[in-house]
C-alpha cells in the first residue's frame, strides 16, 4: 500500500513536472534565433559569433528546423509563449503573423537608428512594410531564377553553351527555348524530341524538369515565362485587391507550358507526383535542364555524377527576361523578453558586417546589401559557379517583386487544385476563370 | 492495443475456472488502492483526451486562428462544411483508402495468422512478420516512395526490364491505392499477430474433432477457425478501421494530398486547414464530424459482429 502510494506520488510529480519549464528571462541576454535552412546555419553562426564579440552582453542561440516543421513549430511556440526572440521569416507568412499581432514593428527603431534602406537591392526593403505602414523586417538576402543544365547532355545534343544565353521564348511556338528543350529530350530508343519517330510515352531524359504545377506562385515553374509575356500577378503589389489568373497572357503561357508535357518534353503531373523531387531526378540524369531558384545552387553543384552550368531564363515576347525577386528578412516576436537585444541582432544581421563580410563569402545565397553582390559573385566563382544568370536580372532590371497579399494560404489552396488539374489535362485552361473569381471574392 | 488482447484472453478461462466470488469485504478493501492505480491513467485520459475533445467541440463553434481569441459563431462552420467540396472529396478518398487498406490487410493477416498457427510456431518467423511494424510510419512511407519513384525508383526500373511500361504509383489514379498498400504492408504483421493470439484461444480439441471427422484444412478454416475467431476479429476490425481512418503521415511525406486532391484524406485536410491556413475553428468542426462518424462505425461494427459473445461459450 505504502509503495503504491509512493509510485502514484511520483507519477503525479512527473505529470505536473511537464508544465514547470523554468523560463529564464530575468536580465538574461541570450537571444533565441530560429532559421530553417541548414545550409545557411554555419554562416549565421559566424555572424552570431561576430555579434557576440562586438556586443559581449548578448549571446545568440541558433536553432534550426526543417522548412516542413518550421512554421508549425513557430505557431505552437507563439501560442505557448516560447517563441524565439528573432526568427527568419518568409514573405508568404509574415503578413498573417503581423496582422495577428505576433510581430514587433521596427518602424520607429529604423528611423531612430537611421538605418540606410537604400543600401539594399531596390524594392526589397518595401516588401516588409505592411498595409498599415508598419515595417517588420530588414532584408537579409535576395533570390532570382535561372536555368540549370547538365553540361554533358548539352554536348551530346550538339548545343553550344553560348546558345543557352540567347534563348528566346513565345507562347505560340516556344521559340528557340522550346527547340533546345526538344533537342535535349531523349526517348529510351535514343531518339531526340525533335527527330521523327520520337516516342513521347517512353522518355528517358526530359528536356526540362518540373517540380510542381506551381499553384498560384509558380516561382520556379512558370513565373519567368508569364512575366516575360507581360503578365502581372495582380492589380498592384504589395497588397493587391484583384488577381490576374484569368488574364489571356497568363492562360496562353500556361497552355504553352502544358503543351510541352503533351509533347513529352516535360514530365506529366502523374510522373512528378510519383517522384521524390526535381533535384534528385536531375541528379540521376533524368532531366537535361531545370528552372531553379538561386538558393538551391549549391545543392545542385553538390550532386555527384552530373556537371552543371547556369543559363539565364529565356527572353519573352516583351523583349526582356523576367525573374521573381524574393527575399528573406528577420522578424522579431512581439512577446520577446528583450526587445533591445533582439533589435540589435536584427540590425546586425542586416548590416554589411554580417552580409558582406561573412555571408557573401560563403557562396550559399545572395545577401540583400547591394555592395555585397559582387563579393558573392566572386565567392561563387571561386567554387567554379558562374552565377551571372542569377544576378543579371538585378543588373538589367528584369526582376519582379514577389506577390505579397492577404489570404495567400487560401489563394494557394484554390490555385493548387486548379493548376494541378490543368497540368494533368483534367481541366481546360478556362478553369482559371472560376478560380480567379473565387480568389477575387476573398478580397470583397 | 495489446492490453485489449490480453483482456480478451481470460474470457475463455473464465468458464473453466470455477467462479468463486471473493468475500465482499475484501473487494471494498481493494477499492482505495485500485483508485490509486487507476488515477494516473484517469488523469491522463481526462487531461489529454476528454478535455481536448470537449474544447475541440467548443472550438468548432468558433472562428479561431490560435493566435487571437476564438469568436463564437454558432453552427456556421458546420453549415460551411456541407457545401465544402473538399470535405466531401476527403471523405470519399478516405473511404477508398479504408476499404482498400482494411480489405487487403485483413485477408492477408488472417492468412498469415493461420499459417503461423497451423504451419509453424517459430518465434523467428513471428518476429519477421512483425518487422515492418517496428519501422516508423514515416520511414516506411519514404522508403517506398523512393523505391516506387517513376523515374529513379528501383521498382519501376525492374518493371521496365520486364518489358512493361513504368507505373505512376503516386499519380491521380493509383495514388490512394499505393498509399493503402504501403500501410497494408506495414500493418499486416501486427494484425496477423493479434489474430494469431485469437487463434491460440481456440481449443485444440475442436481441430482434433474436425480432423477425426475428415474435414480438409480448407473446410476446417471456414467452418471452425473463422467462426470461432469472430470476437477477436471484431476487435481487430474496430481497432484497424479506426486506425485506418486516421491515415495521415504516409500522405504527408509522399503526395501531400495531391495530385488534384486525389490523396487528400480527411486527417490531412484537417491538418492543412488548421496548421497551414490557421482555420482552427473549421478544422475542429471537421474533427467533430469525424469523431461522430468513427463512433458510429465502431458501434455498428460491434453490434453487427456480436463482439461481446463467443461461440465457445456453453461448449
Amino acid at each position: 500500500m505504502k509503495r503504491s502510494l509512493i509510485i502514484a506520488g511520483v507519477a503525479t510529480l512527473l505529470l505536473s513536472g511537464c508544465g514547470a519549464d523554468p523560463e529564464g528571462g530575468s536580465g538574461s541576454a541570450t537571444i533565441d534565433y530560429w532559421l530553417w535552412d541548414a545550409a545557411q546555419q554555419p554562416q549565421y553562426q559566424q555572424c552570431a559569433d561576430a555579434f557576440h564579440k562586438a556586443n559581449p552582453q548578448y549571446t545568440v542561440k541558433i536553432t534550426q528546423y526543417g522548412w516542413d516543421d518550421y512554421w508549425n513549430t513557430l505557431t505552437t511556440a507563439f501560442v505557448s509563449g516560447t517563441a524565439p526572440d528573432v526568427f527568419t521569416s518568409h514573405l508568404s507568412r509574415y503578413p498573417d503573423l503581423a496582422s495577428q499581432g505576433q510581430l514587433l514593428p521596427i518602424t520607429d527603431l529604423v528611423t531612430r537608428d537611421k538605418v540606410d534602406l537604400s543600401a539594399y537591392q531596390d524594392g526589397l526593403a518595401d516588401l516588409w512594410v505592411t498595409r498599415d505602414g508598419q515595417r517588420y523586417g530588414l532584408p537579409k538576402d535576395f533570390d532570382t531564377v535561372a536555368v540549370i543544365y547538365n553540361t554533358d547532355k548539352l554536348k551530346e545534343a550538339g548545343i553550344k553553351p553560348e546558345e543557352m544565353s540567347e534563348l528566346t521564348w513565345n507562347p505560340q511556338d516556344g521559340g528557340t527555348y522550346e527547340k533546345v528543350i526538344a533537342r535535349l529530350t531523349v526517348d529510351r530508343n535514343g531518339k531526340r524530341g525533335d527527330e521523327p519517330g520520337f516516342d513521347k510515352n517512353h522518355v528517358a531524359t526530359y528536356g526540362l524538369g518540373l517540380n510542381t504545377s506551381g499553384a498560384g506562385f509558380g516561382q520556379t515553374e512558370w513565373s519567368m515565362y508569364t512575366m516575360s509575356n507581360g503578365w502581372q500577378y495582380a492589380d498592384r503589389n504589395p497588397w493587391p485587391s484583384r488577381f490576374n489568373y484569368a488574364d489571356p497572357k497568363f492562360k496562353e503561357t500556361i497552355k504553352w507550358l502544358t503543351s510541352l508535357i503533351d509533347k513529352g518534353y516535360v514530365p506529366s503531373m502523374d510522373i512528378i507526383s510519383s517522384g521524390v523531387g526535381q533535384i534528385d531526378t536531375y541528379g540521376a540524369g533524368k532531366y537535361a535542364m531545370v528552372t531553379e531558384g538561386s538558393w538551391n545552387t549549391k545543392t545542385y553543384w553538390a550532386l555527384k555524377g552530373v556537371k552543371s552550368a547556369l543559363a539565364p531564363t529565356p527572353i519573352g515576347p516583351t523583349g526582356k527576361r523576367a525573374s521573381l525577386f524574393n527575399g528573406l528578412a528577420d522578424n522579431i516576436s512581439a512577446g520577446t523578453d528583450n526587445p533591445d537585444a533582439a533589435w540589435a541582432w536584427v540590425k546586425f544581421l542586416a548590416s554589411p558586417a554580417c552580409q558582406q563580410d561573412i555571408v557573401a563569402k560563403q557562396a550559399v545565397i545572395f545577401p540583400a546589401i547591394k555592395s555585397a553582390t559582387v563579393e558573392a559573385e566572386k565567392a561563387f566563382a571561386d567554387t567554379g559557379i558562374d552565377v551571372k544568370p542569377f544576378t543579371m536580372h538585378v543588373k538589367d532590371g528584369t526582376t519582379h517583386l514577389a506577390p505579397i497579399s492577404d489570404h495567400w494560404a487560401d489563394i494557394t489552396t484554390i490555385m493548387t487544385e486548379t493548376m494541378d488539374s490543368i497540368f494533368s489535362f483534367k481541366s481546360d485552361i478556362n478553369a482559371l476563370d472560376p478560380a480567379n473569381d473565387k480568389i477575387n471574392a476573398l478580397f470583397q | 492495443m495489446t492490453s485489449d488482447t490480453v483482456r480478451a484472453t481470460p474470457r475463455l478461462t473464465a468458464g473453466a475456472v470455477p467462479d468463486k466470488s471473493p468475500p465482499r469485504r475484501r473487494r471494498l478493501g481493494d477499492l482505495p488502492i485500485a483508485i490509486v492505480f487507476v488515477l494516473p491513467a484517469a488523469v491522463g485520459f481526462a487531461v489529454f483526451y476528454v478535455w481536448p475533445a470537449l474544447r475541440g467541440v467548443y472550438l468548432s463553434l468558433t472562428k479561431y486562428n490560435v493566435l487571437t481569441p476564438p469568436r463564437f459563431i454558432g453552427l456556421e462552420n458546420y453549415r460551411q462544411l456541407f457545401g465544402d467540396h473538399l470535405f466531401w472529396n476527403a471523405l470519399k478518398v478516405t473511404a477508398e483508402y479504408v476499404v482498400l487498406n482494411i480489405g487487403t490487410q485483413t485477408v492477408i493477416s488472417v492468412l498469415l495468422a493461420v499459417l503461423l498457427h497451423r504451419l509453424t510456431r517459430s518465434m523467428v518467423v513471428r518476429g519477421i512478420v512483425l518487422l515492418p511494424y517496428l519501422v516508423a510510419n514515416v520511414v516506411v512511407a519514404l522508403v517506398w516512395f523512393w523505391m516506387l519513384d517513376f523515374q529513379i525508383g528501383v521498382v519501376n526500373q525492374v518493371i521496365e526490364w520486364l518489358g512493361f511500361d513504368r507505373v505512376a504509383f503516386f499519380g491521380a489514379d493509383l495514388g490512394i491505392g499505393t498509399i493503402a498498400m504501403i500501410n497494408t504492408w506495414r500493418h499486416m504483421g501486427y494484425t496477423a499477430l493479434l489474430i494469431f493470439a485469437g487463434l491460440l484461444m481456440i481449443p485444440p480439441s475442436v481441430y482434433e474433432a474436425a480432423a477425426i471427422d475428415g474435414a480438409s484444412e480448407w473446410r476446417t478454416f471456414w467452418r471452425v477457425t473463422l467462426p470461432l475467431l469472430r470476437p477477436i476479429m471484431a476487435l481487430v476490425m474496430v481497432l484497424s478501421v479506426i486506425g485506418s481512418f486516421q491515415v495521415f503521415d504516409t500522405v504527408a511525406v509522399t503526395t501531400g494530398g495531391g495530385p488534384i486532391n486525389a490523396t487528400r484524406v480527411i486527417y490531412f485536410y484537417i491538418y492543412d486547414l488548421a496548421f497551414n491556413r490557421f482555420n482552427f475553428g473549421y478544422a475542429a468542426a471537421l474533427s467533430s464530424v469525424l469523431f461522430v462518424l468513427l463512433a458510429g462505425i465502431a458501434y455498428l461494427q460491434l453490434r453487427l459482429s456480436r463482439a461481446g459473445e463467443s461461440d465457445l461459450k456453453g461448449s
